[in-house]
Order: structure tokens, then C-alpha cells, then sequence
């Protein structure tokens, strides 16, 4: 547990130290932040805070680039083996990872938070408790996986590409770029099996429509399950030596961690719930008694002819015409 | 004596598909520098880092302070200090701040201040891992591995890469751990180092000890002859030099003659004359006076460095 402290304290300074940091903790989620409540939402308050799940959702998942890269590095460089002769286990070094990029996160999320609430006048943030919940096991979840992306490969090129081939689809089809519910069915089919997904719609519904924890059990308990499989996963393949080999079933391994998100996907699937939710919290911005002014989104989406509108209400960021 | 700090017995270790270490056997006692002798890709690397505890063994028995390395391994980190091959530190990383990193992992701990004093470092207190020369980053090492006041310290090429006067740095701060007393065990491929740091020598090649002892024991089992090496204009049988006065033994190794001989004046002599019957010059000629390379060439026909 000493060991544990003293290394996540090691981290924490490292990574403040980097630049790469600097650049996926601090400018990409700011640079969405703005694009997001200011040029999407045009900063209307209730766009804005509709917007905020998918905005911090970028910034929880965006942990993993960080952490895969630099678990690589440290192996490579054989940094690890240093450590691997002093009394430091791999769960420590491990658990170091996930926590020092928890304590890096928060204060991103939070200025969010606080630049929501001072520039663009959100004044209500929903449930909390439930957004702060699906915050830390995201944060632990997507850190986990970038440990796994770490142990599949060999070199910092490797994880570079694997970590793009994760992140594109994390982020275009899961509802934190464009909206699940304005998606192709066939792309709809394909992001209900991504843990993105839950997280993306965990962190709206507790924004933006307050829902309680206990109402968002089974995207908790998903991404819980994926927090701890994927750790379990990420501590059996764990390496010191930059050249040991990856073990024969580790892509078995690696792969087992997409379970829970296949059953719930396959359950999703059936009972199509999840995005029945999300396009009545869609609609609930459309439709919304605003007293004066009506958004743009809603003008126009008022506007079209009921036999030419969509089958789904049109979405909010990118290829909607706000 | 008290029972030795680190015992090693038919230790066999493979990889794939070559056998890197083919039977070690050696002991360690409390309070010796105990020097690994031989060239790269000996197996010395592998018998240490199985000793800390890194690498698994395939067969053979090792013990360490009492541990098994491999059962025992987070006991034994605690009792060991090391300073590994091939390993670094973050860029980003003061060397203060690593000294202080690593001596958190103890519960037995020395001073990291005293330690940046006594190595040297104090200036560098706060410059990065990544700044530090090849001396200084060689020196962070070795300070770090005494972080825990360990009972044994394993140095794995301590000097390997770094130029003459760092490497003499380096020397003298082994040598006062030795008068302290500290059990160490080295690797080196110089011999030299192993000449002047070692109170023991294993001499090891393709994953085994050839030849183990003090190096005046190793220097003596080569009857102590100085050795002369000449480069010839023209080849000349081993056969005939072995003939010469003062001259015991001659090996030619990569058109060098390596003359062993008692008595080095007379032999100089009596080989220019036998070169001057034959019509043969003397390119060159160099004069060694005993030392452990003399016992590797003899056990392996080979230099150590080749």
C-alpha cells in the first residue's frame, strides 16, 4: 500500500511533466469543450448542459492514450525492470497508473463543470452523485483497457496504431461525437456493443435528465464488470522485461474483456431500451416549453414537414443544421 | 566461517532454444567482491538477474541471503541492492527525486542525502534523468542500489560503455564499498576491473565456469610467465618458436604469436636470431606481464574481447 502511494505520487509528477499530457488532458477536452458549447450548442444553457455528458465522456475516455504510452515506455526503456528489483509488485505499479490518472482527470472534469456553469450559465446538473459514480468507474474502466493495450504490444509504434483503431470507433460511434439515435441502424448495431456507449449515455442521463444512480445499474454494472475484468486481464499479462513475449492466449485474454459489452449489447439488442432513452432525452431538448426563444435545432426541426422529417429526430452536433 | 551469502549450485537456464547458463556452480562469502569474468554472451547477466530474483531457473539451486530467489522474491528484495544492465530511469525524473523514490519502497533505508553527497551528485540534485551524463547516470545507479543498506549488491557491468577516467570513478567507489565490506557480485568483460575490484574470480564461457579463484590463484595456474606477443613479416611454425630458449609456450592467435616465457629477456633474444637464420622480420612486439586474460586465452584459445 506504501509502495502503492509513493508510486502513484511518482506518477502524478511525471505525467504533469509531460507534454503529450498537456496536449490529451488539457487542450483536446478544452478544445471540445469549446466546440461543443459554443459552436454546437451555441451556447444555449440547455444544449450546453444536454452536451456535457458526451464532452466529459471524451475527456474520462481519452485516459487511456496517456497511460498505454507510457507503461510502453517504461518497458522499453527497461525503466520497469529498475523497479522490478525493488520490493514494488505489479498490482502496484499497476494500480499507481489507474490512480494517478484519476487524480489527473478530476480537475479536468471539473473545470468543465465550472466553465458550464460561469460561461454558459448551466445551472443545473443533474444528479451528481450518479455523474461522479460513472466519472471514477469510467476514469478506472478506460485506464484499465489502455494497461491492456500496453500488454498486447511491443512497441510505442504498436500501441500507437492499436490505440487509434480503439479510439476512432470509441468516439464516432458511441454518441460522444455524433448521437446514437441519428446514426445508420447498421453503426447503431455496432455501438451498443462499445463500453463508450454506456458511458456516454450514463454521464447525459445524469446530467441532463438527473437520473439517480440506481435507475443506471445496468450501465454501471456493465462498465464495473469491464472496470474489473480488463484489470484482471491487464495484471495476468503484465510485463517487466522489454523482452519477454506476449503469451500465446493473451489475444484470447484481451479479448475476454469485451464480454460484458457483448452480452449487454446482445440484451440492448433485443430490448432497444438504451437508445429508446436516449432519443426521448433527445426529444426533451427539442420539445422543450422554452418560453421565448425556440433553439435553432428546433426551428428547424419544427419547420420540416412532418412526412419529410426523419424517423429520427435529427441530431445536435455535426450534421445537424443548427 | 558463517554459512556463504549466496549459493549456486548446477544452475542451467535456457532460452528458446539456446542454453544460455549450462551448469554454474559457485558461493559467494559475506564481506567479498566476487567478480563474474567472460565475454558477452557468457551467461553472466542471466546467473545475476536469476540470483535478484528476475529470471526463472530451468534447473539447479540457488540461495541468496538464505532465499530462493524465485519463492521467496519479495524477501529477497529487501536484503538486495542492484545496479542491472540495460535499464534507465524516467527522462523526467531528478536525480534527488529517484533516490527518494526508491528508498521509499524500504523499510531499512539510508539517507538519500547522504547518498547524493558520498556519490558525487549533489550539484545535480535536481537535473533530469534525461540530462545526466553516461558517468552520472552510472553513478545514480550505484547509488541507488545501496538506497536499502542491502546485504548483497549486484553490479552488472558497472563500467561497461563509459571512457577510462569515468571508469576509474567508478572503480575507486567499488573500492571503498569493498573496504566496508560489502558483499558484492560483479559482471564485467574487462579484465582489469575484474583484476583490481575482485577477491574471486569465476572465469565463465558458453554458460560455464572454466576456471574460479583469487586472481593470483587463476594468474598462478598460467605459471605465472610473462607473455610476449610479436607480429612476424612472415609466418613461422609454432613448432619451431616453442624451441626457443626461455620460450615454454606459443600460441598464434589472428597472426599474433602469443610467446609464454620465464625468462623474457633471454627469449627476445634468442627469437631475433632465430628470425634472423630464417630471413624473417619482427613487425612487432608487445610485453604483458601476467594477468587473467593469460588464463582465458589458455583455457579457450580465444581473447577475451575477440
Amino acid at each position: 500500500m506504501k509502495h502503492f502511494l509513493t508510486l502513484t505520487r511518482m506518477r502524478i509528477r511525471l505525467t504533469l511533466r509531460n507534454k503529450m499530457f498537456l496536449f490529451f488532458s488539457v487542450i483536446m477536452p478544452f478544445g471540445f469543450f469549446f466546440l461543443y458549447a459554443g459552436i454546437i450548442a451555441k451556447g444555449d444553457p440547455r444544449i450546453v448542459r444536454f452536451l456535457l455528458g458526451p464532452v466529459i465522456a471524451m475527456a474520462v475516455m481519452g485516459s487511456f492514450w496517456g497511460l498505454s504510452a507510457s507503461l510502453v515506455t517504461f518497458r522499453e526503456q527497461g525503466i520497469l525492470r529498475r523497479f522490478h528489483v525493488s520490493p514494488v509488485t505489479a498490482a502496484d505499479m499497476l494500480a499507481s497508473s489507474i490512480v494517478a490518472n484519476y487524480v489527473l482527470t478530476i480537475p479536468t472534469v471539473v473545470s468543465e463543470l465550472l466553465l458550464a456553469r460561469f460561461i454558459f450559465h448551466v445551472r443545473d446538473f443533474g444528479n451528481l452523485l450518479s455523474f461522479a459514480i460513472l466519472v471514477t468507474i469510467g476514469v478506472i474502466s478506460f485506464a484499465s483497457m489502455g494497461l491492456v493495450v500496453a500488454s498486447v504490444t511491443n512497441t510505442m509504434q504498436e500501441t500507437q496504431v492499436l490505440n487509434q483503431l480503439i479510439w476512432l470507433p470509441l468516439i464516432f460511434l458511441s454518441g460522444a461525437t455524433i448521437p446514437l439515435s441519428s446514426l445508420p441502424k447498421v453503426a447503431q448495431n455496432f455501438g451498443i456493443f462499445l463500453p463508450a456507449t454506456y458511458l456516454v449515455w450514463g454521464l447525459q442521463a445524469s446530467i441532463f435528465s438527473s437520473l439517480a444512480i440506481w435507475k443506471l445499474w445496468i450501465e454501471v454494472s456493465a462498465l464495473l464488470a469491464w472496470a474489473i475484468l480488463t484489470f484482471f486481464v491487464a495484471s495476468q499479462l503484465f510485463r517487466w522485461e522489454p523482452e519477454s513475449k506476449i503469451p500465446r492466449n493473451a489475444k484470447l485474454w484481451a479479448a475476454a474483456t469485451a464480454l460484458p459489452f457483448l452480452f449487454l449489447g446482445v440484451w440492448e439488442h433485443s430490448s432497444g431500451s438504451l437508445l429508446m432513452d436516449a432519443r426521448a432525452a433527445y426529444r426533451s431538448i427539442e420539445n422543450s416549453d422554452r418560453p421565448e426563444r425556440p433553439s435553432e435545432t428546433e426551428k428547424i426541426y419544427r419547420a420540416t414537414p412532418k412526412s419529410t422529417r426523419p424517423a429520427e429526430p435529427p441530431s445536435a452536433p455535426n450534421d445537424s443544421p443548427n | 566461517m558463517a554459512e556463504p551469502v549466496i549459493q549456486v549450485e548446477n544452475l542451467v537456464k535456457r532460452y528458446a532454444d539456446v542454453e544460455a547458463v549450462r551448469g554454474v556452480s559457485f558461493h559467494v562469502e559475506e564481506g567479498e567482491v566476487f567478480g563474474l569474468l567472460g565475454p558477452n554472451g557468457a551467461g553472466k547477466t542471466t546467473t545475476v538477474e536469476i540470483l535478484e530474483g528476475l529470471r526463472t531457473l530451468d534447473s539447479g539451486k540457488v540461495s541468496v541471503c538464505g532465499l530462493d530467489p524465485q519463492r521467496d522474491s519479495n524477501a529477497l528484495k529487501n536484503e538486495i541492492g542492484a545496479a542491472l544492465q540495460s535499464t534507465s530511469l524516467p527522462d523526467k525524473l531528478k536525480t534527488f527525486e529517484a533516490l527518494q523514490l526508491f528508498a521509499g519502497f524500504y523499510s531499512r533505508r539510508r539517507d538519500p542525502e547522504e547518498l547524493l553527497k558520498r556519490f558525487g551528485l549533489e550539484e545535480k540534485r535536481h537535473t533530469f534523468y534525461s540530462k545526466l551524463s553516461g558517468g552520472q547516470k552510472q553513478r545514480l545507479a550505484l547509488a541507488m542500489a545501496l538506497v536499502n543498506n542491502p546485504r548483497v549488491l549486484f553490479f552488472d557491468e558497472p563500467t561497461a560503455g563509459l571512457d577510462p577516467q569515468v571508469r576509474r570513478e567508478i572503480y575507486d567507489i567499488i573500492d571503498e564499498l569493498r573496504r566496508e565490506k560489502k558483499t558484492i557480485v560483479m559482471t564485467t568483460h574487462y579484465i582489469e576491473e575484474a583484476e583490481r575490484l575482485c577477491d574471486r574470480v569465476a572465469i565463465v564461457d558458453h554458460g560455464k565456469v572454466i576456471a574460479l579463484g583469487t586472481p593470483r590463484e587463476l594468474k598462478a595456474r598460467s605459471g605465472d610467465k610473462t607473455r610476449i606477443e610479436v607480429r612476424l613479416a612472415k609466418p613461422e611454425s609454432e613448432g619451431d618458436l616453442i624451441q626457443l630458449d626461455g620460450v615454454t609456450d606459443c600460441r598464434s592467435l589472428n597472426g599474433t604469436y602469443v610467446l609464454h616465457c620465464q625468462r623474457p629477456p633471454q627469449a627476445i633474444v634468442s627469437l631475433v636470431k632465430h628470425l634472423e637464420t630464417r630471413g624473417n622480420e619482427l613487425v612487432g612486439l608487445e610485453i604483458a606481464t601476467p594477468s587473467l586474460e593469460d588464463v582465458f586465452i589458455e583455457l579457450t584459445g580465444r581473447r577475451l574481447r575477440d
